[in-house]
C-alpha cells in the first residue's frame, strides 16, 4: 500500500522551529539597528533642545545722546561707531546700586555678553528714534549665566572651580527675584554667524555657506552629471574605452572624499588661484566628488527605460536625439533628479574635503555669495565641537539638529519628486 | 491590355527587393544569403521557427538593426529602386516610408492623441493643428480604432486594452503615411478575438499599404497573407503563393514545418 497521510512529520517541526528562528534573527536585528539610532536622536535631541533658549536680562537702558550722538548730526557713521558700553554700565550701576569699586563692577559687567554692545549699536541704527530715550531692553546674558540658568552649573563645587563665582550666583538670583531675567527664544542661533562668545554664536554664516556650495554643486554636477549618463547610455558604442571610462567611474565614486580636497587645493587654488575657502571652490570639489553618484544613478534610470518606447520613436522615423530627448530622457529625468538630490544630501553631510579647501576657518561675517569666505554646516559642526566653552556643547548638538533637519527636508523632496513627476502609465 | 490587367501589373511591382543579404551578430550568422521581392499592396508573411532570422531579416527592412552594435547587414536590400544601405541614404526618411509595428504594443507613455500626432510632428506633416488632428482621426479610422476611443482621445495610450493599444501602433505607424508597414508579431501577445481584429485591419489595410509580418502562426499567414517565405537556420527554404505554398509545397523541410513536425 502507497503512504497517502498528510499528518506532521518530524520535518515539519524542524523546518517550523527554523523559519521561526530565521525570522526572530531578522526582528531582532531590526530592533538594535533601530534602538541606535532613536537612542542617537534622543541624545542629540536632549543636548540640543537648550540650545534653541537663551537667557536675556532686562535692562533699563537711557539711550544718552550725549554718549551716542554727543553733537546731533544724527550721522549714521558716528552711530555705528559710538561706544555703548557706558549705556550698560549705567544701567547696572542703576539696577545694583549697591555694587561699587573697579573690579566688583566689571564682575557685574561680565554677566552681560560682550556682543550686547553691538545688539544696542544694531538696534539703534535701525531706530534712530531711540536716541534720547529710555526703554527696557532685553540683552544677552554670558553663557555662563545661561548655563546657570539652564541648571548646568553645580553650585556645590568650590567656586575656584567655576568661571561663575558665588557673588555672581547671588546677582543672577537678585535678577531673578526682580524678574528681569529670563529665557527667550534664541534668535542669535539662527541670525548670526560664528562667534568665540557660545551665546552670540550663530548658525546663519555656515548655513548660507553650504546653501551656496551646494548651489554651485548643483549647477555643475546635474548637467555634466546627467549629460555623461545620457551620451554613455544612449549614444556611445561599446568598446573599450567606454568599458575603461565606466570602471573608473564607478572607482571616482568610492574615493575617498578626502581625496577630492586634496584635488581641490591642488588644481583649484594653487594652479587655477580660485578664492580660498568660498563656496565657488568648495562647491566644485563637491561637484566632483557626486558626480561618480549621480552618473551611475542616472545610467541605471535610462537603463531601466524599456528598449520598446525608443524602438517606437526610431521605427516612426525620428532621430537618435529625438529619440533620447522626447522620450526616454523625459521618462528618466524624475529618477535622475531624485539621484542628484540624493547624491547632494550626501556632499551637504561632507566635510573632509572642504577642510582641504579652507573652509575650516573661523569665520564671522555672513557670506553674500559663492565668493564670500564662508564655512558649511558640517565644519561649523566640528569646529563646535573642539571649542572649549562650554556653552558650545549644547550649541553644537543644535547645529546638528539643523543638519538633520535639512538632510531629512531633502529625502522628503526626493521622494515627493519621484511620486510627483513619475508616469505610472 | 485593357484598364483592368493594367493596374493589376502595377500593383503586382516589387515594392522592395533583398538580394543575397547576410546579416551576422558579431560572428554568428543570423541570415544567410537570402533574396526575395516584397509586392506591392500584397501582405507578405515570413514564418519559420523561432531563432530561424525571420525577425532579424524583417528589421533589416527599416535599418532597425542599426541599433545594435554588433550587427552587420551585407548584401543589397532596395526600396524603390535605392539602396537602402547606401551611405547617402537617410535612415530618418526610410523609416518614414517604412513603417514598423512591434510583438509588444508599445505606446508611448503619452495621451492616445499625443501618441498618433508624435510621427506627423516630427516629420512636420501637418502646417496646422486642424491638419494634425485631421491625420490622427484618419489614422485612428483606418486602424480601426476610432469609434472606440473618440470620446477619450486625452485618456493615456496605456489604459487601453492590449488589443487596442496594438491597433494604436498601428494607427501612429499609418500617420506618417507609409509605403510599407512591417509587423513583428503583432499578435502573439493578444486573444483570439483582438488577434481576427487585427487580422480584418490587415486586409482593409493592404489597399493603401504594402505588408510584411512576421507570424508564428501558421494559420495566420495562411488566411491572410498572399505570399509566403518560409525561413529555417537563416535560410529562405521556399518563398511564394501562400495557397500554393500550404497546400503543395515544393520542399520536404516546409512541409514537415506546416504540418507541424518541425518546429
Amino acid at each position: 500500500m502507497r503512504d497517502l497521510t498528510l499528518t506532521t512529520s518530524d520535518q515539519l517541526k524542524k523546518r517550523h522551529a527554523k523559519e521561526t528562528r530565521f525570522q526572530w534573527y531578522g526582528r531582532i536585528a531590526i530592533l538594535i539597528s533601530l534602538s541606535f539610532l532613536v537612542f542617537m536622536f534622543v541624545a542629540i535631541f536632549f543636548r540640543g533642545a537648550g540650545a534653541f533658549q537663551q537667557t536675556k536680562i532686562g535692562l533699563d537702558i537711557n539711550f544718552d545722546q550725549t554718549l551716542i550722538d554727543p553733537t546731533g548730526t544724527g550721522d549714521p557713521e558716528i552711530i555705528a561707531n559710538a561706544n555703548f558700553k557706558p549705556l550698560i554700565t549705567k544701567s547696572l550701576a542703576q539696577a545694583f546700586p549697591e555694587v561699587t569699586g573697579r573690579s566688583e563692577t566689571r564682575a557685574l559687567y561680565k554677566l552681560i555678553s560682550s556682543g550686547s554692545v553691538f545688539e544696542l549699536g544694531n538696534m539703534v541704527k535701525e531706530n534712530p528714534e531711540l536716541i534720547g530715550t529710555s526703554q527696557k531692553i532685553w540683552v544677552t546674558a554670558t553663557s555662563e549665566v545661561d548655563l546657570y540658568m539652564k541648571g548646568k552649573i553645580d553650585e556645590t563645587i568650590s567656586q575656584d572651580l567655576r568661571r561663575l563665582k558665588d557673588r555672581d550666583i547671588a546677582w543672577v538670583k537678585q535678577l531673578q527675584e526682580s524678574g528681569v531675567i529670563k529665557r527667550k527664544f534664541n534668535t542669535a542661533l539662527f541670525n548670526n554667524g560664528d562667534s568665540r562668545e557660545p551665546e552670540m554664536a550663530g548658525i546663519l554664516g555656515a548655513a548660507l555657506g553650504s546653501f551656496f556650495s551646494l548651489l554651485v554643486c548643483f549647477l555643475i554636477s546635474f548637467p555634466l552629471g546627467i549629460l555623461t549618463a545620457v551620451y554613455l547610455e544612449e549614444y556611445a558604442k561599446k568598446n573599450r574605452i567606454t568599458d575603461l571610462i565606466e570602471v573608473n567611474i564607478n572607482n571616482l565614486a568610492a574615493v575617498p572624499s578626502i581625496v577630492f580636497g586634496l584635488l581641490g587645493l591642488s588644481i583649484f587654488l594653487n594652479f587655477f588661484n580660485l578664492p580660498r575657502s568660498t563656496p565657488l571652490v568648495g562647491g566644485i570639489v563637491l561637484a566632483l566628488m557626486t558626480l561618480p553618484t549621480i552618473i551611475i544613478a542616472s545610467r541605471s534610470i535610462l537603463r531601466s527605460v524599456p528598449n520598446s518606447i525608443r524602438d517606437a520613436a526610431l521605427g516612426l522615423g525620428a532621430s537618435k536625439t529625438q529619440t533620447t530627448f522626447h522620450h526616454v530622457v523625459p521618462l528618466a529625468l524624475p529618477g535622475m533628479l531624485t539621484g542628484t538630490i540624493l547624491g547632494m544630501a550626501r556632499a551637504l553631510g561632507e566635510t573632509a574635503p572642504l577642510l582641504m579647501i579652507g573652509m575650516v576657518a573661523f569665520i564671522v561675517d555672513i557670506p553674500k555669495g559663492v565668493t564670500d569666505v564662508a564655512t558649511s554646516l558640517p565644519v561649523q559642526i566640528f569646529l563646535w565641537a573642539d571649542s572649549p566653552e562650554k556653552g558650545f556643547v549644547e550649541r553644537t548638538s543644535a547645529a546638528i539638529i539643523v543638519l538633520l533637519i535639512f538632510l531629512v527636508l531633502m529625502n522628503l523632496l526626493a521622494v515627493y519628486l519621484r511620486r510627483k513627476l513619475e508616469r505610472r502609465w | 491590355m485593357d484598364m483592368e490587367t493594367e493596374k493589376k501589373v502595377v500593383a503586382n511591382q516589387a515594392i522592395m527587393t533583398a538580394r543575397n543579404v547576410d546579416v551576422f551578430y558579431g560572428k554568428k550568422q543570423a541570415i544567410d544569403n537570402v533574396s526575395l521581392d516584397i509586392l506591392e499592396n500584397e501582405i507578405t508573411a515570413l514564418i519559420g521557427p523561432s531563432g530561424c532570422g525571420k525577425s532579424t531579416f524583417l528589421r533589416c527592412f527599416n535599418r532597425m538593426n542599426d541599433t545594435i552594435d554588433i550587427c552587420k547587414v551585407s548584401g543589397k536590400i532596395e526600396f524603390a529602386g535605392q539602396d537602402i544601405y547606401s551611405p547617402k541614404v537617410d535612415v530618418v526618411a526610410l523609416r518614414a516610408r517604412i513603417g514598423m509595428v512591434f510583438q509588444k504594443a508599445n505606446p508611448f507613455p503619452k495621451s492616445i492623441f499625443e501618441n498618433v500626432a508624435y510621427g506627423p510632428r516630427i516629420h512636420d506633416l501637418a502646417e496646422s493643428k486642424a491638419e494634425l488632428e485631421d491625420i490622427v482621426i484618419t489614422s485612428l479610422k483606418r486602424a480601426g480604432l476610432y469609434d472606440e476611443v473618440s470620446d477619450r482621445l486625452e485618456d493615456p495610450g496605456t489604459s487601453l486594452s492590449g488589443g487596442q493599444q496594438q491597433r494604436l501602433c498601428i494607427a501612429r505607424a499609418i500617420a506618417v503615411d507609409p509605403e510599407i508597414i512591417l509587423m513583428d508579431e503583432p499578435c502573439s501577445a493578444l486573444d483570439p478575438i483582438a488577434t481576427a481584429i487585427i487580422e480584418d485591419l490587415m486586409e482593409s489595410m493592404k489597399r493603401h499599404y504594402t505588408i510584411v509580418i512576421v507570424t508564428h502562426s501558421m494559420a495566420q499567414a495562411a488566411r491572410i497573407s498572399q505570399k509566403t517565405a518560409f525561413f529555417h537556420l537563416g535560410k529562405v527554404i521556399e518563398y511564394g503563393e501562400t495557397e500554393k505554398m500550404f497546400t503543395t509545397p515544393d520542399n520536404e523541410l516546409t512541409q514537415n514545418y506546416i504540418s507541424g513536425r518541425i518546429g
